[in-house]
């Protein structure tokens, strides 16, 4: 029943989806951090940058930011990212930039959400003992902000996880551009999309329930 | 060299800590305080005294800028306070503020609570840091909760947490704003206990509060306020037993009569 398998490296494809997935969270938690730092911060220049940033990138669809990281930043400007001769590798790396990039705006909400249940006394007991604005971000403010987003992060996440499908469009060699592979070759259509819905699913689901435990599990009691 | 020193002694001898020169402040359309002027020599006890909305919380937070001010001018210990940035950053941590609602770090334990100050803004090492902490928590009589987080400690054990992580920067004056007003009656009295000990070892203080028994007991003056104004000032007898103003007679007939 599933020799029409052979010859596919679906777990390869789905170790690939992996990569993109584990390597985009981190960079959309970095850059979605930063970002949520200048949308709270004192420095109007960078409140700025911060509110148009998140305004214009999350409301552009995920395909032409990823389109345009090949098309745009590699073919026009030139952009290599260090994997100039390997389209594979090139491919791959604008993709986590375009996803991390996209991404980021939908951390930096969430953490900008969970950074206003933070009572105001706990930054401001943190300013009276001479902390700097960096410190109290850092050291008093997003740490509980994090626990208190854990649930909504585990969302991006697995909104995350899916979207990476998008990179089939700049050629990655993911999943759903297997899938699309073997729907034009092999004829069990129908058995072929569960595979990979399962797929999704058993990367997400655990996910989901993870972080759900984790945020339980880290809550900041009052 | 010998005449240098002396001088700067009768300096610092004599010069004030805290001084505040026609500060005013608003709050959209309300004037919470207007041409506020007031001195606290070093070591001195002033507590703050006044009916609900009358600017005493207020002036208390202007003094280390958790509240800017429209005009006039602030100074501690002779330097004038500066409007921002790390300057400012390092004059806060020269004064020791109290809340009213604790305000300690919910995700970090007693111990780290009060360490953190030393080691993030003083730089002390850690070993150091943790001695010291360890002293003040066993100061004010939490030493035994060091390892607990806050929402784990009474309000009573909470606050006197709070005390120790200001007194842990050294300060040159401690702001206490209303630091019994959120707690059971049966833990304020630890709590005063704590301050008194404070006052007794010559801490300059500046104590918003209603706690008239505390206010006749510690304090070196009362300033009485009202309406964004200092109305009165007087040394505690004096103020308790004969006011001046009218609006502190009313204010005492409410409050002693029962």
């Amino acid at each position: 029943m599933f020799d029409f398998l052979e010859g596919y490296d679906v777990l390869g494809a789905f170790w690939t989806t992996v990569q993109l997935t584990l390597l985009s969270a981190v960079g959309s938690l970095v850059w979605g951090t930063i970002l949520a730092g200048m949308r709270v911060s004192p420095v109007p220049l960078m409140r700025g940058f911060g509110t148009a940033y998140v305004n214009i990138v999350r409301n552009i669809p995920l395909t032409v930011i990823i389109v345009f990281t090949s098309l745009g930043l590699a073919d026009v400007f030139g952009v290599t990212l260090g994997a100039a001769d390997d389209f594979a590798a090139l491919s791959f790396r604008l993709a986590v930039l375009g996803l991390s990039a996209y991404t980021a705006t939908f951390v930096c909400e969430a953490l900008r959400s969970g950074i206003n249940t933070v009572p105001v006394g706990q930054a401001e007991a943190a300013r009276a003992i001479g902390l700097s604005f960096t410190q109290v971000l850092t050291l008093i403010v997003l740490p509980q902000a994090f626990r208190t987003v854990i649930g909504p992060m585990a969302n991006v996440l697995i909104a995350l996880t899916k979207n990476t499908t998008v990179a089939a469009a700049i050629g990655v060699a993911e999943a759903s551009l297997l899938m699309k592979e073997m729907i034009e070759n092999e004829a069990q259509l129908l058995l072929i999309a569960t595979i990979f819905a399962l797929g999704f699913v058993v990367l997400t689901l655990p996910t989901g329930l993870l972080l759900g435990w984790l945020s339980k599990r880290l809550a900041v009691k009052r | 060299m010998t005449e240098v020193s002396v001088a700067k002694d009768v300096v610092a001898g004599t010069s004030d800590l805290v001084v505040l020169k026609s500060v005013n402040k608003h709050f959209g359309a309300l004037h919470v305080l207007q041409d506020i002027d007031l001195t606290i020599a070093k070591g001195e006890v002033v507590v703050v005294i006044g009916p609900s909305g009358s600017g005493k919380s207020t002036l208390c937070r202007t003094i280390n800028r958790l509240e800017g001010v429209d005009s006039g001018e602030i100074l501690i210990d002779g330097r004038p306070l500066p409007a921002e940035g790390k300057e400012l950053a390092r004059l806060r941590a020269d004064v020791g503020m109290v809340f009213q609602s604790f305000n300690l770090f919910a995700h970090k334990t007693v111990l780290e609570n009060v360490m953190l100050g030393q080691l993030k803004v003083r730089k002390t090492d850690k070993q150091k840091a943790e001695e010291k902490a360890r002293a003040l928590l066993d100061r004010v009589g939490v030493g035994t909760q060091a390892d607990k987080y806050p929402a784990q400690l009474s309000g009573g054990q909470q606050q006197r947490v709070a005390i120790a992580r200001a007194l842990a920067m050294d300060p040159k004056v401690m702001l206490f704003d209303e630091p019994t007003s959120a707690l059971d009656p049966e833990m304020i009295n630890e709590v005063l206990e704590v301050m008194q000990q404070l006052a007794r070892d010559g801490m300059t203080m500046v104590v918003v509060t209603h706690e008239m028994g505390f206010a006749r007991s510690a304090a070196n003056r009362v300033v009485f306020m009202a309406d964004g104004r200092i109305v009165e000032e007087a040394v505690p007898d004096q103020f308790f037993s004969n006011p001046r103003s009218d609006r502190a007679k009313d204010f005492l007939s409410k409050i002693l009569h029962h």
